[in-house]
């Protein structure tokens, strides 16, 4: 039994060694090699459909942005939104923590990185940031109030212990990156579109 | 070295492992050099054939089970979600689908090659033994896989074939609940076909495996009937064969890619577009094509328990066939009158097939009556005594000097595409009044939907059907399909409000629609839209083309045959009379006149012009995939066609010596 045309191909040579053809032996190595790219090919285009099958499908795709109003975030205070299944910390800095984070040398750091360039212009109290730990992904504390903050007053990763700052940066523990800042505008002055 | 086996291949890497695991050892002896009678003809390719579509069938239903839900409120929508959200989704499920009624075709050719030519008889009882075991098995496989869409046909033809088992007397009723895990077929029943379906497949590779084996001790049968006599009857398996099932695999795979590709429907019921319904039944329960001979043996027999006991025997009693058929001679060819009987016994399976798609009325009773009796004569009375009478011809010397005999083939195959041919039209006769056939933008392989009459359709929909029906399976983003562009999509999507959830008080909310929102529901629910139509349910319009009996063409011909009753017929109250619509009462008033909608392009906006774009958008709403799905197959097609030619052209080279 011949379980694919791949199989056919599996030992061209085999053919071969039963002598006696009258027919011209380098035609039929053509035609071997054909069948066995031709399977190949074939081979290849059917793995295609199924491994993208495995990708986001229309659905997921779609739902990639989601729409946050910032007017019930109080001062100090933080959220957690969820886009595309990842929680999304939108936190109301105050001006200690800006100043914070705008007073220190990124040169200092693990991932050096401006506070300003990680938050909008003319915004820079709304500090929205993927809350995903770059270790391991655990889910760091801090965007409330009450949580624990860390050396840096910014958000503690209680799995094992990186700490970030005022703007989400890393600046001490095992996290080689900053917490990411997801793609979002705003929309008005009390509503941003992540996504 | 004690214990390592010797290995004779020359590649250093393989002989380490095949010094300690001697598989290559085992391909090259089983699948290389493994001496193969030189005689077969096509009919020997089907069993290689069973073999491809047990592995696409694995293969694409691994995939599919990632993305299907097997829970009673989600898995309707969940088979849709394959076909319209994931990539390549609905070509998965296509020729899994497809793949299904593949499989039986070529495994009924295969059984019967086996019993066209004695493979049955000694030494393969056994070998023909576990092929039986492997086709009861692969039907529970493709009963339980049916019934995973959970749309009308898959409920009903649980519910009917699960209640085989309470014919039987006292334990009956015992078995039917433990079947179903509760009172009725529902979410427990749904749950467990569908662990049973995933672990079906693997026993079926068990028992082919011993099937495979066993086949390797006897060796292979042959067209001639006769053993072995010399290693000049032998060719080695690589590559005589592999080249020459290469060449069937091409064109086996280039028919199931035509099904898939542009008659992908042709071979299912339009009642299992419609979502399972436990307090309505549909107006016929016809099981798939594979299982129709069956169906007709349990219905030709007045006595539930008998039927369902010939129902099973008719299958059971291939197990002892070697022992029923007492004739020595292997091969039909040399067996006069077999070789007529035989045809006889198949044509009854025909027979049986084709009652069991029509109501059990008038002449199809009759018929199945008959078809079913010579179907067990055949087995009971006919081989045991023609074994005994029949003088067989003279038997040939050796598969070196035979008598060719191509002519049996080529009936064979004719035989069975007519056979398959004769059942599926009889189920288009079922509608009551014969509708006048349109012609549409997307008939036959090369059309497609005409995108600007499916907008306008979609205008109508949108002012005039979308005040009762609902369409869930769509989004406003599949619109992108239409050839709307993405600005359009998000207007059309504002100008309605959708739910959107709860708001931070826990209460329902609802906003201006997106691209991603679906389609909006005209009504919160169907307590709400029955309540709202004088109790009789707008059906979801997201399938609508594939759902009903004679598709398009119905469609419209609904859409335009609204009218006055005649005089003596007695219509109920809020009932409108239509032609065509089966029992021409329809709670549905007239939706479509002329001048309904006004169309910006200017296209005349009469009755038959609206009903022509509604249909053609539904349509497409049904099977949105389809330009991807005719193009892809054109080239696949074309394809394989070419690989075809070369496997072919090889073949002919490899056995130009033999020849």
């Amino acid at each position: 039994m011949a379980d694919s045309t791949a199989a056919s191909t599996a030992d061209s040579h085999g053919g071969h060694s039963h002598g006696g053809h009258p027919a011209d032996p380098s035609k039929r190595d053509m035609l071997e090699l054909l069948a066995g790219a031709g399977a190949a090919i074939f081979g290849a285009a059917i793995v295609w459909p199924l491994v993208s099958s495995m990708n986001p499908a229309k659905d997921v795709l779609a739902l990639s942005s989601v729409e946050v109003d910032l007017t019930p975030i109080q001062l100090g205070q933080g959220i957690v939104v969820s886009w595309q299944g990842k929680p999304i910390f939108v936190r109301h800095r105050t001006p200690e923590e800006i100043k914070s984070a705008e007073d220190v040398k990124p040169s200092d750091m693990p991932d050096p990185q401006a506070d300003k360039v990680r938050v909008k212009t003319g915004h820079d109290q709304w500090l929205v940031l993927v809350g995903i730990c770059t270790h391991l992904g655990c889910i760091p504390l801090g965007n409330k109030p009450a949580d624990v903050r860390g050396e840096f007053g910014g958000y503690f990763c209680p799995c094992h212990g990186s700490q970030y700052d005022t703007s989400g940066r890393i600046r001490k523990g095992p996290a080689p990156a900053n917490l990411a800042v997801p793609p979002y505008a705003f929309e008005s002055d009390s509503k941003i579109k992540i996504g | 070295m004690a214990g390592l086996n010797k290995s004779e291949f020359a590649n250093p890497v393989i002989n380490w492992v095949d010094s300690r695991l001697p598989i290559f050892t085992m391909m090259q002896k089983e699948y290389g050099i493994f001496p193969t009678p030189k005689n077969f003809n096509y009919f020997w390719n089907f069993g290689a054939l069973a073999m491809v579509c047990l592995m696409v069938m694995t293969m694409t239903g691994i995939f599919l089970a990632m993305n299907y839900q097997p829970n009673a409120e989600l898995a309707f929508a969940s088979v849709q979600h394959i076909m319209r959200d994931v990539n390549y989704g609905w070509l998965i499920r296509y020729v899994h689908q497809n793949g299904a009624s593949m499989f039986f075709i070529v495994t009924y050719i295969h059984i019967f090659r086996g019993i066209y030519y004695g493979s049955y008889k000694a030494p393969r009882e056994l070998l023909w033994m576990l092929g039986v075991v492997i086709l009861l098995l692969m039907m529970a496989t493709a009963f339980m896989g049916y019934v995973l869409p959970w749309g009308q046909m898959s409920y009903w033809g649980a519910t009917v074939i699960t209640n085989l088992f309470s014919a039987f007397p006292v334990v009956g009723k015992y078995i039917v609940t433990l079947l179903w895990g509760g009172f009725s077929v529902d979410q427990p029943t749904l749950n467990r076909f569908f662990a049973l379906h995933y672990l079906l497949p693997f026993v079926l590779v068990g028992v082919i495996f011993l099937h495979v084996a066993a086949l390797h001790i006897v060796g292979s049968n042959n067209p001639l009937g006769i053993d072995v006599k010399s290693p000049q009857d032998t060719v080695p398996f690589h590559p005589y064969y592999t080249i020459k099932d290469s060449v069937g695999v091409c064109v086996f795979l280039m028919v199931w890619a035509a099904f898939v590709c542009f008659a992908p429907n042709v071979l299912g019921d339009p009642n299992n577009f419609i979502p399972a319904n436990p307090l309505q039944s549909p107006a016929d329960i016809v099981p798939e094509w594979y299982f129709l001979p069956y169906y007709a043996i349990l219905r030709s027999v007045p006595n539930k328990l008998l039927g369902v006991c010939m129902m099973f025997g008719s299958l059971l009693l291939l197990l002892l066939l070697p022992w029923l058929d007492t004739s020595r001679v292997r091969s039909a060819r040399f067996r006069p009158i077999f070789r007529k009987v035989v045809w006889l016994w198949v044509l009854s399976f025909i027979v049986l097939g084709v009652c069991g798609a029509h109501k059990p009325e008038g002449i199809w009773v009759i018929l199945s009556r008959i078809a079913a009796l010579y179907y067990f004569a055949h087995l009971l009375v006919v081989l045991p005594i023609l074994g005994k009478i029949e003088r067989p011809l003279p038997l040939p010397e050796s598969i070196s000097n035979p008598v060719v005999v191509r002519s049996a083939v080529i009936a064979a195959l004719v035989a069975a595409f007519f056979g398959l041919a004769a059942i599926q039209p009889a189920r288009a006769e079922m509608a009551e009044t014969p509708m006048p056939q349109q012609k549409w933008s997307f008939d036959g392989v090369f059309g497609t939907v005409d995108l600007a009459s499916a907008q306008r359709g979609f205008q109508v929909y949108k002012e005039v059907c979308s005040a009762c029906h609902s369409m869930k399976f769509m989004h406003y983003r599949d619109l992108a399909g239409l050839g709307l562009s993405e600005a359009q999509i998000k207007a059309i999507a504002a100008s309605v409000t959708v739910p959107q959830g709860l708001n931070d008080q826990g209460e329902p909310k609802e906003g201006p629609g997106t691209a991603a929102s679906q389609f909006r529901s005209p009504f919160p629910n169907d307590l709400a839209a029955r309540a709202g139509n004088g109790g009789a349910l707008p059906p979801d319009l997201s399938l609508i083309v594939n759902a009903r009996e004679g598709g398009a063409d119905y469609i419209y011909a609904l859409m335009v045959g609204f009218g006055e009753a005649p005089k003596d017929f007695k219509m109920q109250d809020g009932m409108n009379f239509n032609m065509y619509y089966p029992g021409h009462q329809i709670a549905m008033p007239q939706p479509l006149r002329d001048g309904q909608v006004t169309y910006a392009d200017g296209t005349p906006n009469n009755i038959a012009q609206e009903a022509r774009d509604v249909v053609t958008f539904l349509y497409w709403v049904s099977n949105p995939e389809e330009a991807e799905r005719k193009a892809l197959g054109v080239k696949v097609i074309l394809y394989l066609g070419f690989m075809a030619c070369v496997t072919y052209a090889l073949k002919r080279k490899v056995w130009a010596a033999i020849h």
